[in-house]
């Protein structure tokens, strides 16, 4: 038996503006359905217009994936009765999205199919409450109409494993091209696993699949997909099928558990929105568009590995963001002709050095000095440490008269006469260690 | 042309008898077959659109305009609490 696993991520754009009206994007924490204007809220007679930079944005998208961008593409209307979005449907893109057949490779050496990248809003946030004694859902309509992004992809996993790094992967290239803050956390980034499971022998797709929701951390991905392995698992060893359903994660049941059981198959009635007219692209937008991609997380590390001649493990975890990658940059044309790349990328590594604290100038410094440090062994500093002390007597004397900041002066005269800057921490020890 | 009343009913979030129910497919179906004449147009040499405007690329730059204010955009409903909508329960 093998998982079969497909993957809708949502993510988020960071436009200043909603995607189809002036209200601004920057809801988070802000007072209820304050950022709403006839468009978001659905009004009779409200026009819509498509955000330019949004569209841009998931085009660009589209190009880190590998799609083809088609020169023409819609907006579709995607009908549905529910109180998260008060126009009655959601504006979408059904047969004609702006990205298409693209792929990503794992670490896992695997490549994933990216089948298409579309543009939609997103919905209001519904609260459900008791208020005196009657359960009602309570709405929020300032998320309503922030552009949104859907990759759906092949059902191309079959482990939680690879979607946890095609996930970090799909952050890391948002972050990358600056569209999005992609935080899990804070609902910028949403995925909805539909998972499966292929009888051995079996070939083509299983005849049903399970959907999980609510899965807001890394941690809880590779969770819930590995639950739901398992529980599809048995029920087939038991010769029955699992249910066709929504699913949903419970952190503190450590499970998923059922949230709706699909009982007919969603008509959605998409047809192309009446209100917005279509996009066309030329080929030189297009390529103009391309070409304001910046360096992205694969091409980085292949130019760091040459460049800096350093290893694929020291690359990756050099390129994780690009706070991280700028700052090394920094620090190795500081430090050129001083220390070399490889021991740049130790310290960073392995000390876990706080890149918001120490500059990257200052860093090279330091390390340059703790590289020299090394070069002095610890008989040359101890015979030093004898010297001092013995040509200046009033030293242990003081210290024994319980005068601790003799030490201090003790440290100075050692430094003095080795002519080099010496870890003061090990220095101290010694002297200490003589005195008594 | 035959059609499912209660589904579409559904879709529409419509409650209807049984009664409605008859005579809105009678009716349905009626608009559907008038319509359906189009189908008797010769549209080989017409270009396939799905609209009529003619327009394309319509869009606007990402800035930010006034929104409402939570009184206003409140204004036209009596269910609510706390500066939010009321609806009954979903879910």
């Amino acid at each position: 038996m093998k998982a079969v696993i497909g993957l809708e991520v949502h993510i988020e754009l960071k436009t200043k503006s909603k995607m189809f009206c002036g209200c601004s994007a920057d809801y988070f924490g802000q007072k209820p359905n304050t950022h709403t204007c006839p468009v978001c809220l659905g009004l009779p007679g409200a026009l819509p217009v498509p955000n330019k930079k949004a569209i841009e944005w998931c085009s660009m998208l589209g190009m880190a994936l590998n799609c083809d961008i088609p020169l023409f593409s819609k907006f579709d209307r995607k009908n549905y009765f529910y109180p998260d979005l008060a126009k009655g449907y959601q504006i979408s893109q059904y047969d004609e999205p702006f990205c298409l057949k693209g792929s990503i490779n794992l670490e896992s050496g695997k490549t994933i199919g990216i089948t298409r990248v579309h543009m939609e809003e997103d919905t209001g946030k519904l609260i459900h409450q008791a208020i005196d004694g009657q359960d009602v859902t309570l709405i929020d309509f300032n998320r309503s109409g922030v552009p949104l992004v859907e990759i759906v992809t092949e059902p191309d996993f079959d482990n939680a494993k690879d979607v946890v790094d095609y996930l970090k992967k799909l952050q890391q290239i948002a972050r990358y091209l600056d569209i999005s803050n992609a935080d899990m956390e804070k609902g910028d980034m949403r995925l909805e696993p539909n998972i499966s499971i292929r009888k051995a022998g079996e070939a083509g797709l299983p005849n049903y699949k399970v959907e999980v929701k609510n899965i807001n951390s890394f941690k809880f991905v590779e969770k819930s997909i590995n639950y739901e392995i398992d529980r599809q698992t048995k029920i087939l060893n038991e010769d029955k099928t699992p249910i066709q359903e929504t699913r949903g994660w419970d952190e503190n049941k450590q499970k998923t558990v059922t949230q709706r059981v699909k009982e007919e198959a969603s008509d959605y009635r998409y047809f192309p929105e009446p209100d917005i007219p279509p996009i066309r692209w030329t080929k030189s937008e297009i390529d103009k568009l391309r070409s304001t991609l910046p360096e992205l997380p694969q091409e980085k590390i292949s130019r760091f590995q040459k460049q800096y001649n350093l290893s694929l493990y020291d690359t990756t975890i050099l390129t994780e963001d690009l706070t991280t990658s700028e700052y090394f940059e920094t620090a190795a044309t500081a430090g050129a002709r001083k220390i070399s790349p490889k021991q740049i990328a130790n310290v960073m590594i392995n000390k876990k050095i706080n890149i918001d604290e120490i500059l990257p100038a200052k860093l090279i410094e330091e390390v340059t000095i703790s590289s020299k440090k090394i070069n002095i062994s610890e008989e040359e500093l101890l015979e030093a440490v004898r010297k001092i002390l013995k040509t200046n007597p009033k030293i242990a004397q003081d210290y024994k008269k319980g005068k601790d900041s003799v030490v201090q002066f003790a440290i100075g005269q050692v430094m003095y006469i080795m002519k080099k800057k010496i870890d003061t921490e090990i220095l101290r020890k010694l002297i200490i260690e003589e005195l008594k | 042309m035959k059609i499912n009343i209660k589904h579409i009913a559904k879709l529409a979030n419509l409650h209807i008898s049984d009664e409605e129910g008859k005579k809105f497919e009678k009716q349905l179906s009626e608009i559907l077959n008038y319509v359906n004449q189009l189908n008797s147009v010769d549209t080989k040499n017409v270009e396939i659109t799905s609209q009529i405007t003619d327009l394309e690329n319509v869009t606007r730059e990402d800035k930010t305009s006034p929104s409402l204010s939570q009184e206003e955009a409140l204004s036209n409903t009596k269910s609510k609490h706390n500066g939010l909508f009321k609806v009954k329960k979903v879910l």
